[in-house]
């Protein structure tokens, strides 16, 4: 029983960075944007974020900074593709070089720099980013560390996502939103700000990204800076926007259950189940590319995907 | 247009078309302001920007090895970029050269690992049509579901990447595993005999990249098939209107274009790394793709443009052993320049018109 509080949490651990990551990729998405540079937004921000806590020692304005990068980077994106209408899927893919690659230079750059030859997070911001414990709702058995045993950074972003959920799918500006995603020239004739909205998503998601990239960076590897700190993730967030059909509030759930998926390997022990351990590492990009098959094979109409995704608007076209 | 909006100040019209000058003028200019934006960045973190960029050029070029070093890195990158131009071509995306390299190489391993007693051509032969056959049939797999469900390739081929990556994680750590490694999970290096051989000091693969830039030219230009590609990328339904087997003609480019990519990865692995690692692509499959752009489709001049990148890679590590930045220079920059070209494309096909002058409703 211990074991299974144990792994659930671990989950939730593992998967926050993603949680971030889909919402983010989610808004842009609804837009018909398909950035496939998450992984490069992910890692400026997690430079950033990074670099605002070593230097400020504040929580706060590390996640501010995270944010302001991961909007900036989205800003390139969306200049280009909106207003440039250059090709959706190379641009994203030079953000994420970009991204990765800027961020690790930096890194490099200001470990050199460091006196003793590391970078790591000063004592305040570590402790702000601590776990929190409320006496009493802590403690209860088994909801106590399954539901108030985490770190601000996983209350932040079901926060987001649950928000996210509600703008996209209760309020008027997200359904305008969605409509844009569906058909761009109906939505403009309809008298939507096609291009204002586009923005407006394009960089609120990559503000998302950057936080979800300062988690990778301040979390994962307890305050030290590596290179190449995302890893990857903002790859698996990219396909968990199919695996939650497009809906911030799936993503809850579904960046917990790859969250799971990753640190699987940790909890099943080889006596039982002999499989490599490359298998588990494979397992999130093998189910996604199940879900990819048989959410096209299921009628499309089922589907929650834009119409219009990956295909840029032009007005005199329509 | 709708009378409660006002007209927006700045409205994109299409332009007439651009005199092939007129292109090529836009373009150095683009490429000019990236060098100046990079400039920027390298000024910002309190570096010479003409220093950096003289080292990365002399860097480059300083010796016959550090030339052969530059073409080492430019044969995995030209092959790819090559490869994903055929599927691009034909507007599948192709984001998968990655995972194509990878289990190309890992199909051309086996023969390199188990049969390596072979006659050495022979050998060497058979290691590379697995790894063409390797990559053909990883970039056939989406190819299929992609005519048969409408399944997103870019996607699906991105996820074939990491799982092409951690199968080659699984044989060094499994069957493939080398014993004398210590409790190092590598697999062992190649038998000499399954190495491929060096012209002019470098391995043969060059010569390979060369054949393929001719061959995938007159493939696109003067094929039949090649032209077919041509018309499924404009328009599919105007190729089927012609009569054209579109989803047949999707299935064998994607496979020409795996099976490059996958012989990349036999050279690669035969030639450079003279083993196989889960880094054997690093990177490359992506790369490819920024190359396959910029150079807008064009075999000849993805082979330019993936010999300057090389260039700026190459050059990148001499600037690190010199000023302690890091090789991650070369991304940066390379995501700059493309980030330009990307920009200026929209001005070869679009112009802006504001408010006062476009006085026509």
């Amino acid at each position: 029983m211990d074991m299974v509080i144990k792994f659930l949490v671990a989950a939730v651990l593992a998967g926050t960075p993603l949680l971030y990551g889909t919402v983010g990729e989610i808004l842009s998405e609804k837009t018909g944007h398909l950035n496939l540079g998450v992984e490069g937004m992910m890692s400026i921000g997690a430079c950033a974020g990074f670099m605002a806590g070593y230097q400020t020692d504040s929580f706060v304005i590390a996640i501010l900074a995270s944010a302001l990068a991961g909007a900036l980077s989205a800003l390139i994106y969306a200049l280009l593709t909106v207003t440039f209408m250059a090709n959706q899927n190379v641009t994203g893919l030079t953000l994420t070089i970009f991204g990765i690659g800027l961020a690790n230079f930096i890194g490099v750059m200001m470990i050199a720099k460091s006196p003793d030859g590391t970078l790591k997070l000063p004592e305040h911001i570590t402790a702000a980013m601590r776990s929190i414990h409320i006496p009493g709702l802590s403690d209860i058995p088994v909801a106590g560390p399954l539901l108030f045993s985490y770190n601000p950074f996983v209350y932040l972003g079901i926060l987001i996502a649950i928000l996210c959920g509600i703008y996209l799918g209760k309020t008027k500006t997200g359904l305008n939103v969605q409509a844009i995603g569906q058909n761009p020239a109906a939505a403009d004739a309809a008298g939507i700000q096609v291009t204002k909205w586009k923005y407006i998503n394009i960089i609120a998601g990559g503000a998302i990204c950057g936080i979800g990239g300062a988690y990778c960076s301040m979390i994962i590897n307890g305050g030290v800076w590596i290179s190449d700190n995302v890893g990857g993730l903002g790859w698996i967030a990219v396909a968990l926007v199919i695996f939650a059909s497009w809906r911030p509030t799936f993503a809850i759930w579904g960046s917990f259950v790859f969250g799971a998926l990753r640190i699987l390997k940790y909890y099943i022990p080889q006596s039982v189940f002999p499989f490599p351990i490359a298998f588990y590492d494979m397992l999130p990009f093998l189910i996604t590319a199940i879900v990819l098959v048989i959410s096209s094979i299921r009628n499309r109409r089922n589907s929650n995907m834009p119409e219009a995704l990956g295909n840029n608007y032009f007005r005199e076209e329509r | 247009m709708n009378k409660h909006t006002k007209e927006p100040l700045l409205r994109t019209v299409k332009r007439a078309e651009m005199g092939n000058r007129q292109i090529l003028i836009l373009r150095l200019l683009a490429i000019l302001l990236s060098l100046v934006a990079g400039g920027i960045f390298i000024l910002c973190i309190g570096y010479n920007p003409f220093v950096i960029y003289g080292t990365i050029v002399t860097g480059a070029f300083r010796s016959a090895m550090a030339v052969q070093a530059t073409v080492k890195i430019m044969i995995p990158l030209l092959i790819c970029s090559l490869g994903v131009t055929l599927a691009f071509k034909m507007r599948f995306w192709n984001i998968g050269a990655e995972g194509q390299l990878i289990f190309g190489a890992t199909c051309a391993s086996f023969f390199a690992l188990y049969c390596s007693n072979w006659n050495h051509v022979v050998l060497l032969l058979v290691m590379a049509v697995a790894g063409i056959v390797g990559g053909g049939l990883w970039g056939l797999i989406p190819a299929f579901f992609k005519v048969k469900f409408n399944t997103n390739e870019t996607l699906f081929t991105l996820m074939l990447n990491y799982i092409a990556m951690y199968f080659v994680s699984y044989l060094q750590d499994g069957p493939w595993r080398d014993p004398a490694a210590n409790g190092f999970s590598k697999i062992q290096r190649f038998d000499a005999n399954a190495a491929l051989d060096k012209v002019a000091g470098i391995q043969c693969g060059w010569i390979v990249a060369l054949l393929l830039v001719v061959i995938v030219f007159v493939y696109l230009k003067f094929s039949k098939s090649g032209y077919e590609i041509g018309v499924v990328g404009v328009s599919q339904d105007t190729a089927r209107y012609a009569g054209m087997n579109v989803k047949k003609i999707i299935l064998k480019t994607m496979f020409l274009s795996g099976a490059i990519c996958g012989l990349g990865g036999m050279i690669q692995a035969s030639g450079s790394d003279v083993t196989l690692t889960m880094n054997v692509a690093g990177g490359v499959g992506f790369t490819a793709i920024i190359v396959a752009w910029l150079s807008q489709l064009n075999p000849f001049v993805i082979l330019i443009v993936s010999f300057l990148f090389a260039v700026l890679e190459k050059g990148s590590s001499v600037v690190q052993s010199s000023f302690g930045l890091s090789t991650d220079c070369a991304d940066v920059l390379q995501g700059i320049i493309l980030f330009f070209i990307l920009g200026c494309e929209f001005f070869v096909r679009y112009k802006f018109v504001g408010r006062s002058k476009g006085g026509d409703k």
